[in-house]
């Protein structure tokens, strides 16, 4: 009788085990005693963490718990808000970003972001995803167009437009539109893409598709996704952070947090028990 | 309704986890069978070597039951699987809990191998059981086979076929009672025999089990505890 056990004790055993420790990957971001202060309303407080290399870690929390904050602080979007004052540290791959050395638009090149909206130059699909390269100099065509392609394909959107690559962006749908956009931040090859809700205005195709551009992009950049959706940090990322009150009160391997956190308050946040 | 197919999500990762569940189940499957031959062999041929190798590899079977269980947990965390995807989760929960039953059975077999192999098995008795064994190794088998290709008509023939093993044990026990009746001194070995004769029939009804998730896995109805009758109609139904 024919059976399956072939090359079973390897795979079989072990499986259940082999959760990613978070102390034996890269750091890629490391923040230590973040504060942060709109005029006098404080919303972070004393945030400790590290964000791992080529992985997708996810922020969840309920309205206003600071996740998009301190999303922004990766990239220093805070620095354009009046009367905000920061204190501690962020280290992008050990180094500083509020050192003086750092130019502000190069820390950008390298930690890109993706908004809620959708938001395209109204320029054509092309001209959009070459934008970035165009500002750093670039201006060979073989180059450009090569990058777009490569660009376009990394974020799935590649069959669905290389005929009309000329065609005005804001012709495209919603769902297309983010993945241009996301497009467009992964031309210039930065080495951490921030996604602020970048699916909450797409409709639930459209939503794993991104979903799984996610997965696929993780291989090469390290995401950082803020979500209010439990269940889409659920299915992407690698790694929780729950936020409550401008607090980080867990940060756990996903498949831990979401079977079994150690904090009451994560508990009856994922449960839906918050009152 | 059309047979789930497992591969169409746009998550392909999703499709991986699926399919990973899948080949685990049919991997502890392989293994279960394995063990409930080795256990006969060992019954029928008081094999003391098979029947110590069947007492050390139990350890397995336990061992997959959780760690299936444990990828289940995680899907179900964090995939939230509805239809199709969460009947499959639904099913291959109950099906590893039976395959692990199923195992401990065969280890009892084992167990009982070693002890008629010291002192002396019932000769004709024993050709009774292998010849059980045998029916209930294939229904495991096709069971196994219906789950793999999710078929729930090969579902239906195997429900149908462990009523036969049924009346296969009422039988053995019929002639272990007058066996016993004419010579007490070999109640203790006769026990030993029926011991192993109703660990077959329980892996029959179990195989059976496995078949009526097949059912509830591909036709979405839940046909535990319901007549053949009643499963024919709800398996040639649409």
């Amino acid at each position: 009788m024919a059976t399956l056990t072939h090359g079973l004790d390897a795979s079989i055993l072990d499986r259940a085990t082999q959760q990613t420790k978070l102390a034996d990957l890269h750091k890629s971001i490391e923040v230590s005693n973040l504060n942060l202060y709109y005029g006098s309303k404080q919303a972070l407080k004393n945030v400790n963490m590290v964000l791992p290399r080529h992985r997708v870690s996810a922020f969840i929390g309920p309205s206003g718990c600071g996740k998009s904050t301190l999303l922004r602080c990766f990239n220093r979007m805070n620095d354009l808000v009046d009367g905000v004052r920061i204190e501690g540290k962020i280290a992008l791959e050990g180094q500083d970003i509020h050192a003086r050395s750092v130019n502000v638009a190069d820390l950008r090149q390298r930690v890109g972001m993706v908004f809620q909206k959708p938001n395209p130059f109204p320029k054509s699909i092309y001209e959009n995803v070459a934008y970035g390269l165009r500002i750093q100099g670039v201006s060979k065509r073989r180059v450009l167009d090569e990058a777009v392609e490569n660009a376009l394909r990394g974020s799935a959107l590649w069959d669905e437009v290389k005929e009309r690559l000329h065609d005005n962006a804001l012709s495209l749908s919603g769902g297309q539109q983010q993945r241009l956009v996301i497009a467009r931040a992964i031309a210039i090859e930065p080495e951490v893409l921030l996604l602020d809700e970048p699916a909450s205005a797409l409709d639930p195709l459209s939503t794993l598709k991104i979903e799984e551009l996610i997965y696929e992009l993780k291989s090469k950049y390290t995401i950082v996704i803020v979500t209010h959706n439990m269940q889409q940090a659920a299915r992407v990322s690698d790694f929780t952070a729950f936020m409550y009150l401008g607090e980080l009160i867990e940060f756990d391997a996903t498949a831990t947090l979401f079977t079994n956190p150690k904090k009451k308050q994560t508990e009856d946040y994922i449960t839906g028990r918050y009152g | 309704m059309d047979k789930p197919s497992i591969s169409a999500h746009i998550s392909h990762q999703y499709n991986a986890e699926l399919e990973d569940i899948r080949s685990r189940v049919l991997a502890m499957g392989g293994l279960v069978e394995q063990q409930l031959a080795n256990a006969l062999t060992a019954l029928v041929e008081s094999d003391i070597a098979m029947a110590e190798l069947v007492l050390s590899t139990d350890y397995k079977v336990n061992a997959m039951e959780v760690a299936i269980d444990e990828e289940c947990t995680q899907i179900i965390a964090r995939r939230q699987p509805t239809a199709s995807d969460l009947r499959l989760i639904m099913a291959v929960i109950k099906t590893i809990t039976d395959l692990e039953r199923i195992g401990d059975e065969a280890e009892r077999i084992g167990r009982m191998a070693l002890q008629l192999s010291k002192v002396g098995t019932l000769k004709k008795q024993c050709m009774e059981l292998e010849n059980m064994g045998a029916q209930v190794k294939k229904i495991l088998h096709d069971s196994l086979d219906a789950f793999a290709r999710n078929d729930p008509q090969a579902a239906l023939q195997v429900a149908r076929s462990d009523l036969q093993i049924d009346r296969q044990y009422e039988s053995i026990m019929r002639q272990l009672i007058t066996f016993m009746m004419e010579d007490p001194r070999s109640i203790p070995r006769a026990l030993d025999v029926i011991w192993s004769a109703r660990a077959l029939e329980r892996i029959g009804d179990r195989a059976r089990n496995i078949c009526e998730y097949v059912i509830y896995l591909v036709k979405g109805k839940d046909v535990r505890h319901t007549s053949l009758e009643q499963i024919e109609q709800e398996t040639l139904r649409g």
